[in-house]
């Protein structure tokens, strides 16, 4: 309705002397920029008081040592807090955790999440199935994958009898220093299988069937066409999946604070178990803000050299 | 040698070996279904068998009786649907305003839901807890946000971090601005407001990205662990996640009852994909994780 614009533009400033057009212009401006804010203020209130808001109170926390079991609010200490939090060993073990975790789970799970791109790319009996069961992992709850490996773990679990079978002694796989962090790791690289594989998989059907053709007829094999032809054309989608990964391991949490808590000897406490620690269990706040700003900066360095290196180690 | 350009054997042969790969990788599901149709005296018989040999309902009417499992479900249920909510309503609706409408201050915006993006959950954890905890007037605070417990421990304040996200401002923002201009022109010369235009033209035409908002909000909404483990205090107010894990944690572990109760917080997530499905790929297909 025509009667809906007019008096935004009367609002907006009338301008009897310039032509109609202009005032009208400028009144279809206003009630542009008066919608723009309608739709966009319950998003921004919500974010500011979710997200930006918390961001500078937390700096603002990281630079105080603030205990809210003592009395008497946060004290101001400048940058005490993150020179207690980097000459401290233990920050630097969780950051050394953290890495391990991070990286073996990658290293775990990218080669094998392509070789399952490569093995469902393609039209064969069941293959929809096999793509859709591949994925399971990735759609299913952290949780609920841990509660399953709890007991794959357990003493009397899976992993256990088929050591039995082969004549092994058991392990204790989450209580021995040893063995907790790779076990942590094999699960995560699991839970991370299908869905780097359904992102491989649309990179390798986004490769154009006419190159493939012209390899073939250039009288390449199968391998030397995966290995001079496909693998260069996925570096980027590769480059991906790594970084937003690195990005999200680098951050874990759910998993080990159930599996392991931590333990054993804080041989899996991660930088956000010990944030969680520090700020939950011991009430150091100030000392926790310190460490989650220090986090960031590592996950912006982690994705920040792969990016640099992967994209150099494809030569394009 | 073939002349295709394929990788791997050719039809049953690639049938046997995807097969037999998809099982090994489904093996912990297998499992779990085993365990949790057992009976107790089987659950903690070694070897462990994969067919039970009197399959039963039990772990499952246990779950449902006497843990505090349909209690979580319930809320679970409930903040999943306000996230949903949410995000479905603001998310979009700024996402629109984002890319189709020209107002000062935008790009700024846009800059500060990008780069809100980008930092670490863990950043704004504990400064998130002292907000929620010091929110005034509520949960027996006073307008200083002192001396009660604040949002703590209630759904507001289970879902409030979770209620805009700025992935899915993101992604509707992309989405909208593939969307033709034109259509917005056609509603003006026909006397619609802004608002109708975005509420009667463009929304219908999105219904591909809302839905996928809707699922990434909800699965989302239903994994998340970290916040109301610090957010929640009481058993009423526990998620699935929380009452999973305190049941897992609680002494010598019943696992036919844990893989029972791990089925049901699994199942609607797979429904949701499953339903979802085509849309969610529509969704990120045409909105911005092309490039």
């Amino acid at each position: 309705m025509v009667t809906e614009t007019r008096p935004a533009g009367a609002s907006a400033g009338p301008d009897p002397a310039g032509p109609v057009r202009r005032a009208r212009r400028r009144s279809l401006y206003a009630t542009q920029r008066r919608a723009g804010w309608i739709l966009v203020l319950p998003a921004v209130i919500t974010l500011a008081l979710v997200t930006i808001v918390p961001i500078g109170y937390g700096f603002y926390l990281s630079l105080t040592s603030y205990n809210p079991v003592e009395r008497g609010g946060p004290r101001f200490h400048g940058f005490d807090g993150y020179l207690a939090v980097l000459t401290s060993g233990q920050f630097w073990q969780a950051i050394w955790v953290t890495v391990q975790y991070a990286f073996g789970t990658l290293v775990l799970a990218v080669p094998a999440a392509l070789a399952l791109a490569l093995l469902v790319n393609g039209r064969f009996p069941g293959v929809a199935l096999f793509r859709a069961v591949l994925y399971l992992p990735r759609v299913v709850p952290l949780v609920a994958v841990s509660m399953i490996w709890l007991w794959l773990y357990s003493h009397d679990g899976l992993f256990n009898y088929l050591l039995d079978l082969v004549g092994l002694p058991p392990v204790n796989y989450l209580t021995d220093e040893n063995t907790a962090l790779p076990s942590l790791i094999v699960m995560r690289a699991w839970k991370a299988l299908g869905g780097s594989m359904i992102i491989f998989l649309a990179g390798l059907q986004g490769i154009p069937n006419s190159l493939l053709e012209a390899a073939s007829v250039d009288g390449c094999g199968r391998w030397r066409t995966l290995r001079h032809v496909i693998l260069p054309l996925l570096v980027p989608i590769t480059t991906y999946v790594v970084v937003v990964d690195l990005i999200y391991l680098a951050q874990s949490f759910s998993e080990i604070y159930i599996l392991t808590s931590g333990g054993p000897l804080s041989s899996t406490t991660v930088v956000n178990m010990l944030i969680y620690n520090e700020a939950f269990e011991h009430y150091r706040l100030g000392n926790a803000s310190a460490m989650a700003f220090l986090l960031f900066c590592l996950i912006f360095g982690l994705a920040y050299l792969s990016i640099r290196t992967m994209t150099k180690g494809g030569g394009r | 040698m073939s002349a295709r350009p394929r990788i791997g054997g050719s039809g049953r042969q690639r049938t046997l070996v995807a097969g037999a790969i998809t099982i090994l990788v489904a093996m912990p599901f297998i499992w779990m279904v085993s365990l949790a149709v057992k009976p107790k005296t089987e659950v903690f018989g070694y070897p462990p068998r994969l067919l039970p040999a009197q399959p039963t309902l039990d772990n499952f009417s246990y779950v449902w009786n006497s843990t505090n499992i349909p209690v979580a479900m319930t809320n679970s249920l409930i903040v999943a649907a306000l996230t949903v909510a949410g995000n479905c309503v603001a998310a979009t609706a700024a996402g629109y305003a984002l890319a189709r409408i020209d107002f000062r201050g935008s790009r700024l915006l846009f800059t500060a839901v990008l780069g809100s993006a980008m930092v670490p959950a863990v950043v704004q954890l504990i400064p998130l807890f002292l907000i929620v905890k010091g929110f005034p007037l509520a949960g027996g605070n006073d307008l200083f946000g002192q001396g009660g417990s604040g949002l703590l421990d209630s759904y507001a304040g289970l879902v409030l971090p979770m209620l805009v996200q700025p992935l899915n401002i993101y992604l509707a923002r992309q989405y909208f601005l593939d969307m033709s201009p034109e259509l917005a022109d056609a509603g003006r010369l026909d006397g619609a407001g802004e608002l109708r235009i975005f509420w009667q033209i463009y929304l219908p035409l999105a219904r591909p990205i809302v839905a996928t908002i809707a699922i990434l909000s909800f699965t989302g909404a239903w994994e998340d662990f970290l916040w109301p483990l610090v957010a929640v205090s009481s058993p009423q107010m526990q998620t699935l996640p929380l009452a999973l894990s305190s049941f897992a944690g609680s002494g010598v572990i019943q696992y036919g009852p844990l893989m029972a109760g791990t089925i049901i917080a699994i199942v609607p997530v797979i429904v949701i994909f499953i339903v979802g499905q085509r849309h969610f790929v529509q969704g990120l297909g045409s909105g911005g994780v092309k490039g």
